[in-house]
């Protein structure tokens, strides 16, 4: 049978970001498919590892701009575990609190994306003109409405007046009609519904044999969710529950998003009712970061974000790793895509919310035609030696 | 003497359709902004997009067939415009007979020239974007058919000009229940003549990036926008002559134009497009047994 290779990307409507998909058709059906990636790789982890401990939650907010206050969330996680010291409950709440912002403006910008790789522009609008008052409520709390800077070891770097408490609360009140409208239009829908119901159905089991997590697990009956599983800031301080699904596929991953949106708006009512009228600390001064090693998770809008730290005793990283959820989510495309038709394919591709940036931490360079590595990780290390002893030689710098 | 009447006549189409196609394409990105929370562009949009796509270089693949990538435009253009020539002529000008069943074929060749365009592209997307055009074509031109065939039957005439007047003598054709049906059918043929959402599967923005019309840039694109812009007003004005009682009073004849455009914008702006496989089985099985019964209906005298 002759393949037809059909290409998404590396620069196709379809991908915010540049990414390769190599689709293996049969007419209009795939029959496999092939991810390559590494067009994102901006060597984070390594710049992670000459920066300062509290300059690092600047730089890892910058791995990826919609969960860009999971990473640092996780990284302080980390670094506290680290360190072995407990924040304050303050802090707790407002790291709640601005976790479950980004996932509420996380989850309606996914929804409006879907919508607009269905060629359904106008939930697309729609929902990310509600997306918009969260994002003001952002810029009100910590000053941006991207890239927040909140996270700091021992704590968050901005405090939450009760001036601004009204506000924030009377915004939600306002969105929660609006939502639960968005809601109604999309699931109710009886085209979208002939559309995205059984497609990309990923079983409990592939779930666990490929990893996945986050809004992608629970969509399919898998009940994870690191925020109950393991709490951290102000989680297990508040009441809430984990939604979840059983088809899973693509209409049951926007059940589940969209209903977390209700779950993270009562998350913030409460952390907000208890920050009310109350005095403390927003935050501990961390000196001193001891040798060893600490773990930190976050449940990112995508899924578990994870940190790992080492520490030698200096003012730096020794080793920096993060696990994106996306690393883990990508993947089940081999599970769910191969049998659907290339206009499913495209949707089941959004449908897991994948973020590239997120997740490129190291790039391999193939032949495409032989299939051969040209480079990895040791070549290029090798390459850089290299080029770098030619400067030194340029400009006569001698070895030690 | 003959011959200059009928160039007159279809150059004469060319620019009022073109014009009216155009700014009927205007009313379109309004209404959807509108629907959207968005501004929308200024009325003049679509005259510069065209302008300055014209003044684009035009590529023509290496591995595409040239002589056909760029007749496909040409052909396509042509015929928009010799529809709306026909359809001019059969209701102002010079009635003949069977003009319906030319006008049906005049519409059937902008999709071919899409399908050739897909094809002759040499690209993989492209072809995927033809062979959905194909399939959408095939799909939708059965029940677009039935639902014209409900007026002949009404009135026992395939002539254009005589439907027209015998719905002024009589009654509009979607005044009847039949009528309204094939009205409705019929609409929903032509959103898939023009590759509107819900039925845009050839153009697939997100899934092959512009479908048949991707390797397409310049001149060659600017006539295929100019052919669909045509065709919308082309399809429009017929639906009013053939559905809605004609053009004989302007003013509610341009509220009757109106009212399809806006009709056929608020369907393509609250529905998320079709799979191929869906669109099909829509048009041959809902479309195709609702065509049928509103042909037993009008036989019926209903």
């Amino acid at each position: 049978m002759k393949k037809v290779i059909v290409p998404i990307g590396p620069y196709h409507p379809l991908l915010e970001e540049p990414e390769y998909f190599a689709l293996y058709c049969d007419g209009e059906l795939v029959v496999d498919v092939e991810w390559m990636a590494g067009y994102n790789h901006r060597g984070i982890e390594k710049i992670s590892e000459s920066k300062h401990w509290d300059q690092v939650t600047f730089l890892i907010e910058r791995i990826c701009g919609i969960c860009s206050t999971s990473h640092p969330i996780a990284y302080c996680n980390a670094v506290e575990d680290l360190a072995k010291v407990e924040i304050p409950e303050r802090a707790k709440y407002i790291r709640s609190i601005v976790g479950e912002l980004e996932r509420i403006h996380s989850h309606l910008l996914w929804v409006g994306l879907a919508g607009h790789f269905l060629g359904y522009n106008t939930v697309f609008m729609w929902a990310w003109k509600y997306r918009e008052p969260i994002l003001d409520i952002m810029e009100m709390v910590t000053g941006n409405r991207n890239h927040y800077a909140m996270m700091k070891v021992g704590g968050v770097r901005r405090d939450i007046e009760d001036a601004d408490i009204p506000i924030i609360r009377k915004i939600l009140e306002q969105l929660k009609p609006k939502l639960e409208m968005l809601t109604g239009a999309v699931l109710d829908d009886p085209v979208l519904a002939a559309r995205l119901k059984g497609v990309g159905v990923l079983t409990a089991q592939d779930i666990k044999e490929y990893g996945a997590l986050g809004p992608v697990a629970r969509a399919s009956g898998v009940d994870i969710d690191v925020r109950r599983d393991s709490p951290h800031a102000a989680y297990g301080l508040v009441e809430w529950k984990v939604i979840t699904c059983k088809e899973g596929d693509v209409f049951a991953k926007a059940v589940v998003r969209l209903l977390e949106c209700f779950e993270s708006i009562k998350i913030i009512e409460q952390c907000l009712d208890n920050l009310k009228g109350k005095k403390g600390e927003i935050s501990i001064d961390v000196r001193n970061i001891p040798p060893g090693e600490g773990i930190g998770h976050y449940e990112a809008p995508r899924g578990e974000c994870f940190h790992y730290v080492r520490s030698d005793g200096t003012s730096r990283p020794l080793r920096h790793k993060i696990r994106a959820p996306s690393f883990m989510n990508i993947p089940t495309f081999k599970a769910s895509c191969i049998g659907e038709t290339v206009a499913d394919v495209t949707i089941i591709l959004a449908g897991v919310d994948p973020c590239y940036c997120c997740t490129e931490r190291s790039a391999v360079a193939y032949d495409v035609s032989t299939r051969k590595k040209i480079l990895d990780g040791s070549d290029l290390i090798k390459l850089s030696h290299e080029k770098t002893g030619k400067i030194r030689k340029q400009f006569g710098i001698k070895d030690k | 003497m003959e011959i200059i009447k009928i160039f007159a006549m279809v150059a004469g189409s060319f620019v009022l359709f073109g014009i009216l196609g155009i700014m009927s394409g205007w009313v379109d990105r309004k209404v959807t902004a509108r629907i959207q929370w968005r501004v929308g562009p200024p009325w003049w949009q679509n005259f510069a997009d065209f302008i300055k796509l014209t003044g684009k270089e035009t590529v023509v693949p290496e591995g595409a067939n040239q002589f056909l990538f760029l007749v496909s435009p040409v052909a396509g253009i042509i015929s928009a415009t010799v529809t709306g020539a026909v359809l001019l002529s059969s209701t102002f000008f010079n009635p003949f007979k069977w003009d319906l069943i030319i006008i049906i074929y005049l519409l059937m060749i902008p999709s071919v020239a899409m399908v050739i365009a897909g094809a002759s592209s040499g690209n993989v997307l492209a072809s995927i974007g033809a062979g959905r055009e194909l399939r959408l074509f095939l799909s939708y031109e059965l029940p677009f058919i039935l639902a014209l065939l409900v007026p002949v039957i009404k009135f026992g005439t395939a002539q254009v000009s005589e439907i027209v007047r015998f719905q002024q003598i009589y009654r509009i054709n979607v005044g009847y229940l039949s009528g309204v049906i094939a009205f409705v059918i019929a609409l929903l043929a032509f959103m898939g003549k023009i590759g509107y959402v819900p039925f845009d599967v050839p153009e697939a923005e997100t899934e092959l990036a512009a479908g048949t019309f991707v390797e397409y840039s310049g001149l060659p694109l600017a006539l295929f926008k100019l052919m669909k812009w045509i065709l919308l007003s082309v399809g429009i004005s017929f639906f009013v002559i053939y559905f809605l009682g004609g053009f004989a009073n302007p003013i509610t004849g341009a509220l009757k134009y109106l009212f399809v455009l806006v009709l056929i914008i608020l369907i393509k702006n609250t529905n998320p497009r079709l799979r191929t496989d869906q669109v099909l089985r829509f048009f041959w099985g809902w479309l195709t047994i609702l065509g049928l019964f509103a042909i037993l209906l009008v036989l019926l005298g209903y």
